[in-house]
């Protein structure tokens, strides 16, 4: 009797050990990668006299809003506004979510639920565009939009990210549990089959079209490569090119403040859509593995 | 037998209407997805094998840009070998990590939110933006966060120069590509592992199923299948393609080309030199590589009933 309580208390011991460890594993985890966040926060609020203390700090004393003031409204010679550059990048990251969202959930909704002649083809095409690297298609989309005479316009960086096979993928898995009686239904109630994809099925695509949101918007909204490749005017820059060409080059020591500032703006708003889309990303990640 | 007939008719008029409007709905994208992605990479085969600099129109020179590619151009080689580093290290790692990070967290019955975002906060992020911290971080001078902190410790008594010396640079773009890649198959792990039936790990424990490593390798990581293998491909495809936060860190080109990744080669040929034959063959074999393994997964991570 004795011995089996011995050994029950020495067990529960050895579990509460092992997950003390793994406390100790996730909040070391946790440390290595929320630190550097932590740091950009905080050098977004520091005054300048903070920012190049020694030894530097990672937490501010004193927090200002100075840096963004000064980020904001400065207007040097033949520099743009920066708050155009969020303009920017607001408007074509938002209008290839946009587009991505309606153009995908068509596609995905007509092959899932009609699977006409020849979508099982399509659908093995699609899987296998996974697997493809944007950078491998960045040449010939180049020479399409320049014979489009896209370059140097927001269409060159909306255009070519609209159907995109990862976002089609999502949905389409989504779309393949949709009960058909429901759509069924709709048919016999003599509703065309617009209004049945628009009334009826969009509403129960919403947690598919709500991942593919915060995706499309993250992977666009940090898209670097090809704001790069296809913009060459200042003003039509998106935020990452923008922030890079500041935080180089000559005078970086007075501006490092809004530099800081401008870091914090330019990664908030992915953080911020994720948090407000969470439940529902949740709910379509559940149906996005590949049966191969 | 008529009316038989005519059911028939009825019937086959319906598969057809059915065709039409299931490819209605899918122009718009096929339509988009032919222009921006099946023909560019049509086109992208067919380019490597020519001479073309967008002024005069392509020669064809057949297999000459590989031949240069592969035994003339010693940066490419360097490229390839830096990528190849990069990926091997930054892949596993993060695909591993996300998927520990997944099924730790479900463990927990509080706080899955919290720790959810702070795994995945890092691949929200823009890598050009965070690099102006990394910048800092790995600041060759005493007030780099990661020279001062050595410097207190007494490990090191002269700062280190992380991003000009050529033996540090490399591990500073590991370390940095590590810590964006940890979330890439996260939040599909995450979904997956919520959506086991509780009642099978019961139904295992009944069994004599006793530890919790068990349950991971004989319940979860094969009803996890379909989820591992989207992840590992997305993994892939994106530890090859590490670009913008090595080129924002290291500068172009990087001290010794150290931190030069292929798809840095494919951008100074294509988009600095004008040269897009040769570019085309620099994005033929990060195709290549990325599709084989692509297919490895594919086998790795094939469903059993199959």
């Amino acid at each position: 009797m004795e011995a089996i309580t011995k050994r029950k208390k020495f067990r529960i011991k050895k579990v509460k050990f092992s997950k003390v460890m793994l406390v100790i594993g996730m909040l070391a985890l946790v440390c290595f990668t929320a630190l550097p966040m932590v740091a950009m926060i905080c050098r977004a609020f520091m005054p300048l006299d903070e920012l190049y203390l020694y030894p530097p700090r990672i937490f501010v004393r004193k927090p200002t809003l100075s840096n963004f003031s000064d980020l904001l409204t400065s207007l040097n010679a033949s520099e743009v506004p920066f708050t155009r550059y969020i303009f920017n990048s607001l408007f074509t990251a938002g209008a290839t979510v946009f587009l991505t969202i309606f153009i995908c959930c068509f596609g995905a909704y007509g092959l899932a639920k009609f699977k006409p002649r020849g979508s099982k083809t399509i659908f093995a095409i699609i899987v296998a565009a996974l697997m493809f690297s944007t950078y491998v298609t960045q040449i010939p989309n180049y020479l399409i939009v320049t014979e489009l005479g896209l370059v140097n316009s927001y269409w060159a960086l909306i255009l070519p990210k609209v159907a995109v096979a990862y976002n089609f993928f999502l949905v389409k898995q989504f779309a393949e549990q949709l009960p058909d009686s429901i759509l069924e239904a709709a048919r016999i109630d003599g509703s065309n089959e617009l209004h049945t994809f628009w009334h009826i099925a969009m509403p129960l695509l919403k947690p598919a079209w709500s991942t593919l949101a915060v995706f499309s918007f993250v992977s666009n909204w940090n898209d670097y490569f090809s704001a790069l490749v296809f913009i060459n005017t200042d003003a039509l820059k998106t935020l990452p090119l923008a922030l890079q060409t500041m935080a180089g080059g000559a005078g970086v020591v007075a501006r490092s403040g809004s530099v800081g500032a401008a870091t914090l703006l330019t990664t908030l708003p992915t953080i911020i859509v994720y948090c407000i889309m969470r439940g529902r990303v949740m709910q379509t990640m559940t149906y996005s593995g590949i049966k191969s | 037998m008529k009316t038989r007939h005519s059911v028939q008719k009825v019937k086959s008029k319906m598969a057809t209407r059915k065709n039409i409007t299931g490819w209605l709905f899918m122009t718009p994208f096929l339509i988009l997805f032919t222009t921006f992605t099946l023909i560019p990479i049509f086109t992208a085969m067919g380019l490597s094998l020519t001479n073309y600099n967008l002024i005069q129109s392509p020669d064809f020179i057949g297999l000459t840009n590989y031949m240069n590619l592969i035994l003339d151009d010693d940066v490419f080689l360097t490229s390839l070998k830096n990528t190849l580093l990069f990926a091997l290290l930054t892949g596993p790692t993060g695909y591993i990590a996300s998927f520990l990070m997944a099924w730790v967290i479900t463990l927990f019955k509080r706080g899955r939110g919290a720790f959810a975002l702070a795994f995945y906060a890092p691949s929200l992020t823009s890598g050009v933006a965070m690099s102006t911290i990394w910048l800092i971080i790995f600041s060759g001078d005493r007030n780099g966060y990661l020279n001062s902190f050595l410097l207190n410790l007494g490990v090191i008594t002269e700062p280190i120069l992380w991003t000009r010396d050529a033996s540090y640079l490399k591990w500073v773009i590991v370390l940095i590509s590590v810590w964006m890649s940890m979330g890439t198959g996260f939040l599909v792990f995450l979904a997956g592992l919520q959506n086991i039936d509780p009642a099978l790990y019961e139904a295992a424990r009944v069994d004599g199923m006793k530890s919790k490593f068990q349950e991971l390798r004989y319940i979860t990581l094969p009803l996890m299948k379909p989820q591992l293998l989207f992840g590992a491909v997305n993994s892939v495809v994106g530890a090859f393609g590490i670009f913008d936060v090595a080129t924002a860190v290291a500068g172009m080109p990087s001290p010794n080309y150290s931190a030069h990744t292929i798809v840095a080669h494919l951008y100074d040929y294509a988009f600095i030199r004008m040269n897009m034959g040769y570019a085309s063959s620099v994005a033929m074999i990060l195709f290549i590589i990325t599709f084989v393994l692509g297919r490895v997964c594919f086998y790795v991570f094939r469903s059993e009933e199959d």
